[in-house]
This record gives structure tokens, sequence and C-alpha cells, in this order.
């Protein structure tokens, strides 16, 4: 049986590139697929969660992230789009519009 | 052993593809070993006795949004950013970040004690097969935030049309 906490930890893993991969990188589209690891990381820990404490609760809350998911790349895929449009760049540190 | 040894090939090959993903140039080759990646987490899935979610990952993560991302990138023209520098000026003080994030982490998780079992053993849900409980329990316990999940892919749909309608003035 492998313990409970190997899960947590290869989820933490996971979730901590997912966000060094957010911060190191520029290219947006590579941003919106580390937000799509960390998404993917928690539910791994969820699914185990709800193995180990024999409950399917956190399978149903997998089921919710998913959808969330799948909200969040349409809406950023779509800013994209609107950004590639306007300004032809997927470099985030040429779109200062908003002095960030 | 075996479970072990399974569970070590998966978490490896996790990792080193999750590395891979976030320092491909091309984002075209980062999508493909996300794909890999989202096989590998189904087949974790499978050895968690979740087989519903197994197929929903493949199905819903690997069938459409890694299709949609892929589909945007066709789309546009990447042939610059490619040759663009590849990591952000600041990147060894993101690393030490997460760093320290990672460390933060694994150590609340030594001290994790999990809770009470609840009542949907292994045996249970196979008697009365996976999906069927999964969906007793989202459609009676969990309603009202389904039909929130019902809202927020609508607000989704109706979002990217409006951004990525041309604009009238």
């Amino acid at each position: 049986m492998v313990p409970l906490n190997w899960y947590i930890e290869l989820s933490a893993i996971i979730f901590t590139i997912g966000a060094v991969g957010f911060l190191i990188r520029r290219n947006i589209m590579i941003m919106l697929i580390s937000i799509e690891l960390m998404l993917n990381s928690v539910n791994i820990s969820l699914v185990a969660f709800s193995h180990y404490l024999q409950d399917v609760r956190g399978q149903v809350l997998v089921l919710f992230i998913i959808t969330v998911a799948a909200a969040e790349a349409a809406i950023g895929l779509a800013i994209v789009v609107a950004m590639f449009k306007n300004k032809a760049v997927l470099h985030t540190d040429e779109v200062m519009e908003m002095k960030g | 052993m075996l479970p072990k040894l399974y569970f070590g090939y998966f978490s490896i090959v996790m990792v080193v593809i999750s590395l891979l993903i976030i320092t491909r140039k091309n984002p075209v080759h980062s999508i493909l070993w996300m794909l890999a990646l989202f096989f590998h987490i189904a087949g974790l899935y499978l050895f968690l006795n979740a087989e519903f979610l197994a197929a929903v990952q493949l199905i819903l993560y690997a069938g459409a949004i890694l299709v949609l991302f892929l589909f945007v990138i066709m789309m546009l023209n990447i042939k610059k950013e490619v040759v663009d520098e590849r990591f952000a000026g600041d990147w060894a003080m993101a690393v030490f970040v997460g760093g320290t994030i990672l460390v933060l982490i694994l150590m609340a998780i030594s001290t994790l004690t999990p809770g009470p079992l609840g009542s949907y053993t292994i045996a249970a849900v196979q008697a009365e097969t996976h999906a069927k409980v999964l969906g007793r329990v989202l459609y009676t316990e969990y309603l009202f935030p389904f039909e929130i999940a019902s809202l927020i892919l609508l607000i989704a749909v109706v979002g990217a049309l409006v951004l990525a309608k041309k604009r009238r003035t």
C-alpha cells in the first residue's frame, strides 16, 4: 500500500513546478499551461484523499475543478486571441497598457 | 512492493514531464508533453480506483482543453516567439520562491493526520459501480454547486464570444 503522504508530496512538487513555470516564463501560452498544471496537481491530491478516506466527495470536487479549468481555458484563450489581434505579441513584457 | 514501484514510475515520470513542460521553448512541444502528463495522471486515477475520473481526464483535458490550446497556437503566428528569450530576467528569484513554498508545504505534509473515514469503502463503491456512486452524490448532495458550475460554463461561453468578437464601432 502506497502511503497517502507520497501522493500529497507528489501533488505539492507538481504544484510548485507549475507555480515556478508561471513565474519564470513570459510566453502567455506557457503561463496558461502552467495554470492547468497547478489545477491538475490539486486534482491528484483530492483523488488521493478521496481514496484513502473512503469518501467520494473529493472526486465530485475534482469534477467541479475540471469544469472551472475548462471555463478558465476558454476565457484565457479568448483573451490571448483578442490580445494577439490588437498587438500581435504573445510576450507579456510587451503588453504594458495597464502599466504592469 | 509492486504498487510502490508503479507509483514510483508514475511520480518520477510526472515530475520530469512537468519540468519539460515549463522549460520548452516552443509552446507546441509544451502542450504535447502536457498530453503525456495527462495520460499519466489518468493512470494514477485508475490506480486510486477512480475509473470514471480517469475517463473524464482523458476525454475532457486531453480531448477538449489541449486541442483548444493547440488550435489557438496554430491560429497565432508563433515564429517570432520561438526566437525570443526563454526565461524572465529574474528567474533565479522565482525558483527560490518556488523552492521555499515547496519546503513549507512538505513540512506541513509531514505533520498530516487524516480525518475520520467515510462510508464509501472500496467494496461498497465496487458493488454499486463508480460512475453511479459519483452521479448519485453529484445530483443529490451537490445539486446546487452543480447548477453553479453550469452557470460558470455559460458565462465562459458568453465571455469567450464577447472577447473574440470583432468590435463594431
